[in-house]
């Protein structure tokens, strides 16, 4: 019987190991897996690359392993945001590598990464800063760059619900980069707010098969914090 | 002291939203560009999108009403209409990449008169900027249309011949709106085709550096007037 759930989140996060590449998901503290990241700052991982949106914000999640020290380098769309302050004292200091990619071209790279896809030509930063150092070609007469695929080691994932065999749902703009991490790791650990059985998830709204995924634990952490602006 | 009065943001936004037409598929950016969802006139289909994977975007929700899990790509509440849908951020972006928006509105530093945007950084010493998905959005939808003042607080011209600010794109924009006019962006330059009373065209082009042409009243290069 395939059961990928395990108790608990030390359980879910043992093994990484040093110098490993964590993709970590999760736009706007929506469909973020706090729990698995604090899981990871608990289990001891160094000299990571982590992949994320952003350098974090305030002092938790990805922003707090940054201000541990555990994170080599960052590959994100926006490095500086909005109580992005914890980066930005380690950045400053030149403790940090940083790699700053568009968006589309993160997720993309993402995408490319858990199907196979090597590297693929993108017109999204050609003729700018971006496209320095980076192999470019004129394709139907725009200038395009060449992005390569990112894969992980380790992928942390939250999902609304799923079942016994890694099957994910998510819940609104909680999807967000979660399908693309959670193909693109060699490692899948997701948290889950919900636990399904099996067959109880329909094939018609599973979004993520339980293929992509290895390791499934249950934390019913409740809401995203509501945003005041 | 100039005798015209710049368009308020809300106006701004109000112009903007006027010249959407139904059925368009539209990305609004940050700032001045978040307000024109407000302003769709009542009625008109437009539908938004956000690059966080939602397609039919609503306004901001009543406090009752509010979704925790639902934001917008500026991270503000909002609601979904009746049609709406999610997506993941590979085919949100896809959707932006693959030429299948009509319409992106970003905010803007600089234009350039042959349609080159620069909108993210103010140097190219910037250790750690945030690009988000600006180039993306710029290079992907059918047509950019760029909202911001036509000067900086400070006064410094955004109109211009060539950005000196690092690109975020080139030859992107078709159209500018600031607060002192509406400029479409052509193979022959700046065309002024409409502007706040009270303002002349040598006036509004010595608020920039490049030449402008009038065409008030004449549709441009969208069809749109």
């Amino acid at each position: 019987m395939i059961d990928k759930f395990v108790r608990s989140v030390a359980e879910a996060m043992a093994g990484i190991e040093d110098s490993s590449t964590v993709l970590v998901s999760g736009f706007a503290q929506i469909g973020e897996p706090r729990a698995l990241v604090d899981g990871l700052i608990e289990q001891g991982a160094r000299d990571l690359i982590v992949v994320h949106n952003t350098a974090g914000r305030g002092r938790e999640g990805v922003a707090r392993l940054i201000g541990e020290g555990r994170v080599r380098k960052i590959i994100c769309s926006f490095a500086r945001s909005r109580g992005s302050v914890l980066f930005e004292e380690i950045y400053a200091r030149g403790d940090i590598e940083l790699e700053i990619v568009p968006q589309g071209t993160l997720a993309e790279r993402i995408r490319a990464g858990g199907a196979g896809i090597p590297a693929f030509f993108t017109p999204t930063g050609g003729g700018t800063l971006l496209a320095r150092g980076k192999e470019t070609r004129v394709i139907d007469g725009r200038e395009c760059v060449l992005e390569q695929a990112i894969r992980g080691d380790v992928a942390l994932v939250e999902a609304w619900r799923a079942d016994r065999w890694g099957n994910l749902v998510y819940r609104d703009a909680g999807r967000n980069f979660n399908p693309v991490v959670a193909a693109a790791g060699d490692l899948t650990i997701v948290q889950t707010q919900n636990v399904a059985e099996l067959g109880e998830l329909t094939p018609e709204v599973i979004v993520t098969p339980g293929i992509y995924v290895d390791r499934v634990v249950h934390v019913p952490s409740g809401d995203p914090p509501v945003v005041i602006s | 002291m100039p005798n015209w009065k710049p368009w308020t943001r809300e106006e701004l936004a109000v112009r903007v939203a006027r010249d959407i037409p139904e059925g368009w598929s539209v990305n609004l950016g940050i700032g001045i560009s978040t307000l024109i969802g407000n302003y769709i006139p009542p009625g008109r289909e437009v539908i938004l999108h956000s690059e966080n994977g939602i397609v039919g975007m609503g306004p901001a929700p009543s406090p009752e009403k509010l979704n925790p899990w639902l934001v917008n790509a500026s991270r503000q509440h909002v609601t979904l209409v009746t049609g709406a849908s999610y997506m993941n951020h590979a085919d949100s972006f896809g959707m932006v990449r693959g030429g299948h928006l009509d319409l992106c509105v970003l905010g803007g530093f600089q234009v350039a008169e042959n349609g080159d945007l620069a909108n993210w950084s103010r140097s190219e010493n910037d250790r750690a900027p945030a690009i988000g998905g600006a180039m993306d959005l710029a290079v992907g939808a059918k047509r950019i249309w760029v909202v911001m003042e036509h000067t900086t607080k400070g006064g410094e011209k955004r109109i211009l011949k060539r950005c000196t600010y690092p690109l975020t794109a080139k030859n992107c924009v078709k159209r500018v709106y600031t607060d002192l006019a509406v400029i479409d962006v052509t193979e022959g330059g700046f065309v002024v085709i409409d502007k706040i009373p009270g303002i002349s065209l040598d006036q509004l082009e010595e608020l920039g550096d490049a030449g402008l042409r009038s065409e008030t009243g004449v549709a441009g290069r969208d069809g749109l007037r």
